[in-house]
């Protein structure tokens, strides 16, 4: 991400789109192998009182390098009445999302892979390509809890799209842009009711606006306490159950991918994104240091769902959806209105 | 609403296990330390001791076996295989006549099919079977888990003496035969 326009001068186009490629797969795979051992090997242990993996490398740290090993040497099963085609084809649906996702997420001033007017309309269109892929799942299993499983993630899924798009709208009418950048910009130099000290991270203008994103990202995860559509005990992991080999795997990077990218698009709407009090935000710094700030605030924001997901049981179905539909969404659109309204006052 | 602050409270659990994990001195000594603070060990490399009368494997004392087979008919999986012949041992007063005996062959207790429930233990007159808390007895192969008489008998040197009984009891404490 970083200098892209820089080097885009001197370089043919196939040496560009390589460059941007692997920067791509590392922005997503990085994050995410960091939040599987810190968080999901290692805090979910501590938070148990135990150690987790302690055995591959010092501290365990090479242990998801082992995981990743054993999961490719496994035998790519399909099952015999498997739409094939789809089969094979729905976890790269679910983790095209991701990669899609992290387009439009800005880094810097000048780092960014495409810098959309449209930008968080974007990646929330293209958050949701992953209900596509998980149905797919569910459906070509020829298995009747890999479709509950997968209608029930639909179910689910779409009932958290409204909170997390209204809980957005907040934040896209107080900086009265849907550009990324524009709403970097805007929260680094804003004014909190005529201080301007720290900007104006939205988090505190618009508080409810990120609870409700955080939970609806909770939901959009599939992660305790709104894992119903892959509940191990009663759904055998729903749409994941006849998976296995690197088609799982596929799925799992996408889980714990998404759930980095989802927290660095809450960092950047709510946090300041790659912007840190202090110094001036046109400065050209930004471009080095910038990338490490938002991995920074990502990581904390992950801290918060992953301390979620390790603290609560499971949701029921229907408190799942009571949840979305009755508190969340009427929650979001008194949110929507009285922004609106201060957003005029003021 | 009314749930918020039991949330809080469980979140709140959470978060102090972990720190209690990371920092088990507290923030006096802010070295996180997660190997002490840990509740759990790390298996192959430090071991905990089983308590003294833990249910780990059996053994054979072989002298006092008379093979009269009533651990073998007790035992609810029939892991349990005794062969005798009758032999004749030499009278115990002078001029008696000499003593019919049975000599233990063979004395295997497979521990695939074995499921500790002790009977066997429990059933034993003569106090030759004994429980012993060593656990680490796993095979590669399952047909190595027959354990003869000879590996039965090396467990008796782990079988710890029985505790005391509590005062006032009329019953004697049983001797573990050495």
């Amino acid at each position: 991400m970083m200098g892209m326009d820089v080097l885009a001068a001197d370089l043919a186009y196939w040496q560009e789109t390589l460059i941007k490629v692997g920067i791509g797969l590392a922005a997503v795979l990085l994050p995410a192998g960091t939040i599987v051992y810190l968080y999901l090997f290692k805090m979910m242990s501590f938070m148990q009182s135990r150690l987790g993996p302690m055995e591959a490398g010092p501290y365990g740290s090479l242990q998801l390098l082992a995981e990743v090993g054993k999961w490719i040497q496994k035998e790519d099963i399909f099952p015999s009445r498997a739409d094939r085609f789809v089969f094979a084809a729905a976890p790269f649906v679910v983790l095209m999302s991701t990669f899609l996702l992290v387009l439009v997420l800005p880094a810097g001033p000048d780092a960014v892979f495409v810098d959309l007017n449209v930008g968080i309309y974007f990646a929330l269109a293209v958050s949701s390509i992953s209900v596509i892929g998980i149905l797919m799942a569910g459906w070509s299993s020829a298995n009747k809890y890999s479709l509950l499983g997968g209608l029930r993630a639909a179910g689910q899924l779409i009932a958290y799209e409204l909170p997390l798009i209204l809980a957005v709208v907040g934040v896209v009418i107080q900086a009265g842009t849907m550009n990324m950048q524009g709403i970097v910009l805007a929260q680094a130099d804003g004014e909190i009711f005529g201080w301007g000290g720290l900007g104006n991270p939205y988090i505190f203008t618009q508080f409810v606006g990120f609870i409700i994103f955080m939970i609806a990202v909770q939901a959009e995860l599939t992660q305790p306490p709104f894992d119903m559509p892959i509940a191990e005990s009663e759904l055998i992991s729903g749409y994941l159950t006849e998976y296995s080999g690197i088609r799982f795997l596929l799925f799992f990077i996408g889980e714990f991918a998404t759930s980095g990218v989802f927290s660095a698009v809450a960092a950047t709407l709510f946090l300041g994104g790659w912007y840190v009090p202090g110094i001036d935000s046109s400065s050209d710094i930004f471009n080095v240091i910038g990338p490490l700030i938002l991995f920074g605030k990502m990581m904390l924001v992950a801290f918060f769902i992953y301390w979620f997901r390790f603290t609560y049981p499971r949701f029921r179905e229907d408190q799942l959806q009571r949840l979305a539909l009755k508190f969340l969404i009427p929650l979001s659109l008194a949110n929507i209105v009285s922004t609106g309204v201060l957003k005029v006052v003021f | 609403m009314a749930r918020l602050p039991g949330m809080a409270k469980g979140l709140g659990v959470t978060f102090k296990t972990m720190m209690r994990t990371l920092f088990p001195d507290g923030m006096k000594n802010p070295i996180p330390r997660p190997s002490a603070g840990a509740q759990t060990v790390q298996y192959p490399h430090e071991k905990e001791a089983p308590v003294t009368r833990a249910r780990g494997v059996i053994a054979l004392h072989e002298e006092n076996c008379t093979a009269c087979m009533l651990c073998a008919r007790e035992c609810p999986d029939w892991c349990i295989y005794i062969e005798g012949h009758k032999t004749l041992a030499p009278p115990r007063r002078a001029g008696g006549k000499p003593r019919q005996v049975n000599t233990l062959d063979r004395f295997d207790i497979d521990f695939s099919l074995c499921m500790f429930c002790g009977i066997c233990v429990e059933v034993c007159p003569f106090e030759a079977l004994f429980w012993t808390p060593e656990y680490e007895f796993s095979e590669l192969r399952i047909a190595d888990l027959l354990h003869d008489k000879e590996r039965l008998g090396e467990w008796m040197h782990t079988v710890p003496d029985f505790e005391e009984y509590e005062a006032g009891s009329e019953a004697k404490v049983k001797k573990v035969p050495r």
